[in-house]
Parts: C-alpha cells; sequence; structure tokens
C-alpha cells in the first residue's frame, strides 16, 4: 500500500465519507450520511436505536456493502471486500459482542491466523509471547500471554482486542459501545488508554449510548437520525453539553408518522402486577442483563410503554412474566392471583402472550405455512379428539383476522417467509389474538415493518386495548411509545428507572432517564 | 417502496417446486424403468413384493426416524435397539431365558407371539425415552446420546444372550415375518399400515404440526406455547418404537433373534430418510418422501443384484446416490429461492 500522508500544512482526514447511503428493500437504513475523522481525535458517532450507527459500523468495517456513496481512507477509495480486508486497510472495529476465542491465550487471540514462525513454517511461540507482552503494555493490561481469554474479564478481553488491533497497524479503531458491560473503574482505565492512543496519533471512532461519557471524552461528534446526518457537533473550550446532544439526537417535533391516537379513559383493574423481579445471573454468562428488582402495575384496557436502552432489561422482563427465562425472585400476580409461570407453554395457558422482539428467529417458522404460523400458539381451539386439527376452523379463524387487520396474503398455504415484514407481525398478533390474551407483551412490535404498516400495527394494539387486553409494548423507538402508550416506564440497568402518563412525556424527558449515568460504584 | 402483497406466488406450475415435491419418486420411476429394459425379472411380482419385503424392516424403523429428523435430530441406536428387542422378544417368545437353548417351536411353551411383540415394542419405546431425556434433561446432544446408545444396546443384547442366537419360534409368530395375505406379505402390509398412520399424525395432528414448529424454528415453538421437551422425547419414543417393532417382525422372518441383528441399519435408515427429502436441519420433509427413500434403496439393491453388480460396489452407488440427492436438494433450493 502506497502511503499519501505526505507532509502537507494541514492534515486532511484520516477517513472521510460522503454521501453514504445503504438500502434494504423496503427500508432505507442510511440516507447520503457524510462525516470525517482525523487522526488523533475521537469522534463520537450518537444516534438513537436504528438511527444508522449499525449500519454505518457494518459497512466501514466490511460486513455490508453501501449502496451509494464515497469512502476515502487515508487517501485512497475505500471499499472493504470483508472484514479482514477492513482490518488490512487499517480500520479495526470492537463490537460489544467481543469477537475473541474463548479457548485460545490471549497471545494466540492477539496472533490468531498470523502467528509469528520459524524454521520449518513452525510456530515461534517465544516470539509470539514477547511481541504479545510488548503489545499488551501499550494498553495496559499485565495479564501473561498463555493466560486463556475464557479466564479474562469482559474489561480486560476488550483490552485484549484493542491491543490486538494495535498489532494489526490499525490507524482508526472503531468502538461500539464498550463501556456497556464496565464497571466505573473499569471504564476509567478504558477512557485513559483511549486518551493515549490519541495522543500517539490514532483516530478513533466512538459509539456510545452513555451521553455524559461521550460529551467528555469526544473531540467531536457526528449525529445520525432516522439515518441520515442531523449533524455535527465540536468541542468548543469545554465538553459538548448534553442537552446539546439530546437535542440532536431527538431532533424533530412530534413526528408526522405518528398521529397519536385520540386518547382513551381507561381505568380498568390492574391486570398484571410485577413485584421485586429478579432473574438469575447464569453462571455461563456472567454478563448478561438481568432484573434487579422490577415493580410494575400493568391494567386492563391500557398500553403501558416500556422505553429503554438495549441492555437496560426490558426484553429481559417481557421474557420474565412470560416463563421464558427462570425467575430468581419477585411476584407476578395475574389478576390479584400469584402465578408462576416456568415455561411460555404455562404462559401461554394463564393468558399471557409475547410477541417477540426478534421475529425471524423468535416468532416465525419461516418454511411453514401462514395457517400453521398463525395456529400454532392455539392448536387446541382448532382440534378435535385424539387432537386432530381442523384445518378448516383454522382457515375461518385466519380469514377474519386477515381481514380485521387488512393481512395482505395470497393464500394461507402460502409460507410466511414470502410476506413482507408488516405482515409477518400482524399474523404473529393474530397467533395470540386467538387465544383472546388477558395480557399481550409486545417487543419491538414494528421492527424491520415499513411505514405504512407501523400506523397499522399501532392501530390494531390500540382497538386491542380497547377490548380490554392490558397491553405492554416495548420499543425503541421512542415516536412509537409516545404516541401509542397510555402510560410510559423507562427501565435502566434491569430497573425501572421513571413512570409518567404519555401526554406528560416527551422524547427529552424519556431520554433523559433512560440514559443519563447513575452508575453503580464497583462494589468496595 | 414494494407492494405490500405476498412477493412469491404460492402454487403455481413452478417446475422447480415439482421438482423438490416429486423429485425422489421420479428418480425412483426412472430407476425402475431401466431396470425393468436391463432385467426380464426385475418387474415380476415375486420380485417386486421380495423388495417390498427387504426394505419393510428398515422402513418402519425409517418412519420413526423421520419424526426424529424433522425436529433435527438423529437416533444412530436404532441398529442395536432392533437387536435389543429382538432378543427381548425371543426370549419372551420362548417363555424366558432357560428355555431359549431349545430349538423346538413347540407352540404350547413359550408366552405367545402377543407377548413376544408387546415386550419388543415397549422395550423400544422405552429406550426412546431413557435418550430423549438424556437429550432434553441433560442437555447432550441427540447425536451423542444415541452414540452411546448404538454401543450400549448392543452390549446389552450380547450380555442378554451369551453372544449366540435363540430360535425356533411358533407358526404364529413366524407369520408376521413369512405370511401372505393374498399375494403380498405381511411386512410389507404392517410398513404400509404403519406408513399410513405415520402420514396421518404428522399431517393432520397437533402432535404432527408441534413436530414442524420444533423442527422450523425451536426456539419459535417454545415461545408459541409449544412444550417443546416433550415433543422431543416423544420422537426418540417413536422411532424407539419402531425399532422394537421392527425387531419382532425380523425375528418372526429369520425365526431366530441375533445378537449382530440390524449392524448398520442406522445408516441405511437415515440415508432412505434424507433421500426422502427429509432436512437434516428439521422441519422439512415427511413419511411420503421416507418410503419412496427407501424404496429406491431397496430397489437399488435389488436391481444391481440381479445385474450381478457385487455387494462392495453396491454400497458404493448407495453413497453416491445419498450424496447426490442431498446436493440436488440443496440446488433446487438455491435456484427456488431466487
Amino acid at each position: 500500500m502506497t502511503s499519501a500522508s505526505a507532509a502537507q500544512a494541514v492534515p486532511p482526514p484520516l477517513l472521510e465519507i460522503s454521501g453514504l447511503s445503504k438500502r434494504f428493500p423496503g427500508v432505507v437504513a442510511l440516507d447520503d450520511v457524510s462525516l470525517d475523522v482525523r487522526a488523533g481525535e475521537i469522534l463520537g458517532l450518537m444516534g438513537e436505536n436504528g438511527a444508522g450507527k449499525s449500519t454505518l459500523l457494518k459497512i466501514l468495517s466490511g460486513a455490508q456493502p453501501a449502496t451509494a456513496g464515497r469512502i476515502t481512507f487515508d487517501g485512497e477509495t475505500y471499499q472493504p471486500a470483508d472484514p479482514v480486508a477492513a482490518r488490512t486497510a487499517g480500520i479495526v472495529t470492537i463490537y460489544q459482542e467481543l469477537s475473541l476465542i474463548p479457548t485460545l491465550t490471549v497471545a494466540e487471540n492477539i496472533f490468531v491466523n498470523r502467528a509469528p514462525t520459524g524454521a520449518l513454517g513452525l510456530v515461534d511461540w517465544r516470539r509470539m509471547r514477547r511481541e504479545a507482552l510488548a503489545i499488551l503494555g501499550r494498553v495496559g493490561l499485565s495479564v501473561h500471554p498463555d493466560t486463556p481469554v475464557s479466564a479474562l474479564s469482559v474489561a480486560e478481553q476488550q483490552l485484549v482486542e484493542i491491543a490486538r488491533a494495535l498489532s494489526l497497524g490499525g490507524r482508526l479503531i472503531i468502538m461500539d459501545e464498550p463501556t456497556s458491560a464496565l464497571t466505573e473503574a473499569e471504564v476509567q482505565r478504558l477512557y485513559s488508554i483511549m486518551e493515549r492512543l490519541r495522543r500517539e496519533g490514532m483516530a478513533i471512532m466512538f459509539v456510545t449510548h452513555r451521553l455524559e461519557e461521550a460529551s467528555l471524552m469526544c473531540d467531536r461528534m457526528t449525529v445520525l437520525r432516522d439515518g441520515r446526518l442531523a449533524g455535527h457537533l465540536m468541542r468548543e473550550g469545554g465538553p459538548i453539553p448534553v442537552p446539546r446532544i439530546i437535542e440532536k439526537m431527538v431532533g424533530r417535533a412530534a413526528s408526522e408518522l405518528y398521529a397519536r391516537p385520540s386518547r382513551r379513559d381507561i381505568a380498568g383493574p390492574v391486570r398484571l402486577s410485577v413485584r421485586g423481579l429478579r432473574t438469575v445471573r447464569a453462571a455461563d454468562a456472567p454478563h448478561a442483563i438481568v432484573l434487579d428488582g422490577v415493580d410494575l402495575d400493568l391494567r386492563a384496557g391500557e398500553i403501558l410503554g416500556v422505553a429503554g436502552l438495549v441492555g437496560s432489561g426490558r426484553t429481559e422482563l417481557a421474557r420474565a412474566i412470560f416463563g421464558a427465562d427462570p425467575i430468581a425472585e419477585g411476584a407476578i400476580l395475574l389478576d390479584g392471583v400469584p402465578v408462576a409461570p416456568a415455561s411460555p407453554a404455562d404462559a401461554r395457558d394463564l393468558g399471557i402472550g409475547l410477541v417477540p422482539e426478534d421475529r425471524k428467529a423468535q416468532a416465525i417458522f419461516a418454511m411453514l405455512p401462514i395457517r400453521q404460523n398463525f395456529s400454532i400458539a392455539a392448536m387446541d381451539l382448532y382440534s378435535g379428539r385424539l387432537g386432530f386439527m381442523s384445518g378448516a376452523r383454522e382457515v375461518a379463524a385466519l380469514s377474519e383476522y386477515r381481514k380485521a387487520m387488512s393481512i395482505r396474503m395470497a393464500s394461507p398455504e402460502q409460507t410466511i417467509d414470502g410476506l413482507s415484514g408488516g405482515n409477518q407481525q400482524k399474523v404473529i398478533l393474530a397467533r395470540w389474538l386467538a387465544r383472546d390474551p388477558k395480557v399481550l407483551i409486545v417487543d419491538e412490535p414494528t421492527r424491520g415493518v415499513d411505514v405504512g404498516a407501523k400506523a397499522e400495527v399501532h392501530q390494531i394494539l390500540v382497538q386491542l386495548a380497547a377490548r380490554g387486553i392490558a397491553i405492554m409494548m416495548i420499543s425503541s423507538e421512542l415516536p412509537e411509545v409516545l404516541s401509542v402508550s397510555d402510560r410510559i416506564v423507562t427501565m435502566r440497568q434491569g430497573r425501572i428507572s421513571g413512570e409518567m402518563p404519555a401526554h406528560e412525556a416527551t422524547e427529552e424527558s424519556l431520554m433523559a432517564l433512560m440514559a443519563l449515568e447513575s452508575r453503580p460504584g464497583e462494589p468496595a | 417502496m414494494t407492494s405490500p402483497v405476498a412477493h412469491r406466488p404460492i402454487g403455481g406450475l413452478n417446475a422447480f417446486r415439482i421438482l423438490k415435491q416429486f423429485g425422489p419418486l421420479m428418480f425412483l420411476l426412472a430407476l425402475m424403468l431401466v431396470f425393468a429394459a436391463t432385467n426380464e425379472n426385475f418387474l415380476s411380482q415375486l420380485n417386486l413384493f421380495n423388495v417390498a419385503r427387504q426394505i419393510s424392516i428398515t422402513g418402519l424403523i425409517a418412519l420413526g426416524m423421520t419424526f426424529v429428523i424433522l425436529t433435527a435430530g438423529i437416533d444412530l441406536s436404532v441398529g442395536s435397539l432392533l437387536a435389543f428387542c429382538g432378543m427381548v422378544a425371543a426370549i419372551v417368545a420362548k417363555g424366558g431365558a432357560a428355555n431359549t437353548l431349545s430349538l423346538s417351536s413347540n407352540a404350547g411353551q413359550g408366552y405367545g407371539w402377543f407377548a413376544a411383540l408387546l415386550a419388543a415394542v415397549l422395550v423400544g419405546t422405552a429406550a426412546g425415552l431413557i435418550q430423549g431425556l438424556a437429550i432434553t434433561r441433560l442437555r447432550v446432544p441427540p447425536f451423542v446420546v444415541t452414540l452411546g446408545g448404538l454401543t450400549i444396546f448392543r452390549g446389552l443384547t450380547l450380555t442378554l444372550s451369551g453372544g449366540g442366537p435363540i430360535s425356533g419360534f411358533t407358526p404364529g409368530m413366524r407369520w408376521f415375518g413369512t405370511g401372505l395375505v393374498g399375494p403380498v406379505p405381511v411386512p410389507v402390509i404392517i410398513f404400509g399400515a404403519a406408513a399410513v398412520l405415520c402420514h396421518i399424525v404428522l399431517r393432520y395432528t397437533r402432535f404432527g404440526r408441534a413436530v414442524y414448529a420444533v423442527g422450523g424454528n425451536a426456539e419459535a415453538a417454545r415461545l408459541s406455547g409449544v412444550r417443546v421437551d416433550r415433543i422431543l422425547v416423544a420422537v426418540y419414543m417413536i422411532v424407539g418404537f419402531f425399532s422394537g417393532l421392527a425387531a419382532f417382525v425380523l425375528s418372526a422372518r429369520l425365526n431366530s433373534a441375533e445378537a449382530v441383528a440390524g449392524i448398520g441399519y442406522e445408516l441405511t435408515v437415515i440415508s432412505a430418510v434424507v433421500i426422502g427429502g427429509t432436512s437434516l436441519f428439521g422441519g422439512i420433509g415427511g413419511v411420503g418422501g421416507t418410503v419412496v427413500g427407501a424404496a429406491l434403496i431397496g430397489v437399488l439393491v435389488n436391481g444391481l443384484v440381479l445385474n450381478n453388480v457385487s455387494s462392495y460396489t453396491q454400497q458404493v452407488v448407495i453413497g453416491l446416490i445419498l450424496i447426490a440427492a442431498v446436493a440436488f436438494d440443496r440446488w433446487l433450493k438455491l435456484r427456488a429461492g431466487t
């Protein structure tokens, strides 16, 4: 690779992105985004969930090609064919989900696929350890290179990833939510290493939800909103003020996409109560998100919006109530009666339904017909003695929902993967409505659903609530939470961090409850 | 934005779709044409029923294996379990371990064919229950549990029999292996009836729906309220049941239970299921395909024998066909997907 970094008065940006777009069928994930990063600076990449940060990262790390736009890195056109090409060019991405191989040692991970070899092409272990030790020193990590990675904490593993990035000759390190699983002391250590790398001339792109830390660390920020560039912020004298970041992230007045349904009088009895709910921290996943004492009431006929960042415990709450994850402590009361669903089947029999977050992985049976996708949770209602299914009754019920929800499909016998995301989601909603549930939990009900169908899904939820179903709606999209909910709770770090009627809430107030720091220190 | 209506037309005379559904059957018919052309004995009634009887034993087990593979599982223990169940059936038929050395088939001596049949299927089902529980409770992959079962049941069979065969059953019991109803061998009738029953269960019952759901997306099935572990235990019980039934029929046919019976059957059985189009990843396939797959292997072996191809070469051909069938399936999927 030729170097274009000849002596110049003002060094050009190391990375320059202009007019970058990424379109998926029916969705524009990234629309005409431009930004640049210079050597020796920390650029914050900010935005709500779904603003397009992940897509941008995927393009930069070579995981996905862009649809349009131009990227230059170090003066040369940058178009990585795959993640290996991105790393070779000098852009290393460190994801929240670390990519180390737990069974290998620290040194082996740093030199994975490119171990130094000696005579006969055999691995030169002594040189590998020596070089690993040197590079670990640069990130301030004092572990033996022969330690298996599985024995390290998440923070230490992260440093190993950074060390690997350095040893790969990375010049731009992209860090995706690096602090989300760290304790306060570990965060401080990471900051000081980021500072040191910056002084050494490294360019760092920092993606975080934690606004205070972003304000503290970043020289500049690029804010994305709905896949578009919302603006750039720059450090002037002091840190970039948090309110200015929020303003840019949220940006709009109440979006015209979300027509707020007329306010309804909902004073039904309390259907579902959750008291002091805690979940188990599994031994094999010590850093997974756990519920840490959740109290919640859900009334018949209301839509309770649950807002929270990824990792706040909102999905875990849904799964715990639904019997999908074991509960360590706490009580769930349904109509005042304590219940203990040990499995989703128990929860279903109690009258609780769940439309899960990840439709493809958790809800649909892609190769099965719509009819079977529809009736799977209510087969007892469509079968007679000996368990024989009545296809006629299934089809009759399905066609009712098809009409009521305007599910656009050709036939009940077509496989569900031929439907659009919105229509798939309606089928999954119908799956639960067929049981006439008391409580319906919907997790990201409009993820991967195009704009028109979103409004339809919202309308369906409002109608269901009007029928007396208690609905808990988890969503990353604040406009959705604001417009569809009657009442909103926010979650942070496995707890409820705030509650308010929907008409009193604003994106800013929710964002503040969701994202601002109150990180507990390390246990003394 | 694209139209919200389904992108993919259904039904329709899609050539790939037809090939996908009927590919194995078409291949079977083509193969029969070739053998009919090369050997005048192939299409004789006697030969065809002979083939049908030969595939009945592994075919019965393949029916059960279809359930297992539809859940994305596997059962490698069926051959050993068949030997074990056969041995148990033989001991019961002989009226206890003390009488097993007698070669006499005196009707008054044992507990009768019905007790033998019951013993075989009960032992098979119980073995399936134990393996199913090990898979679901201990979270050991099916491959490992049933690989263990393969060794365990063979060892138990040898222990039970002392290594030798138990021979000489009553004519009543032998009828299930060698009898005819009109021109049709009894094992073929048993296989046919079992296939119809399995087809109905898979296609038209809640249980069958759940099997496809678990194989198609186990997490989605669980979150839809399917008790996934129960379904998994049940499918291993079913394949165990059919291993027991096949053991009974085989012992009846050979008039003998052998400690070395069924060695390698697991591979023939799995081949039949896979050639029949059931996906090893679960959720796709069915009994119809399995019957065709079993028939395909049976016809292939028979035709090759009639054409004086050595049994060594036969194995090579069956292996090639297995790989070709799956490769063809993949290819169709790729083409149909675009």
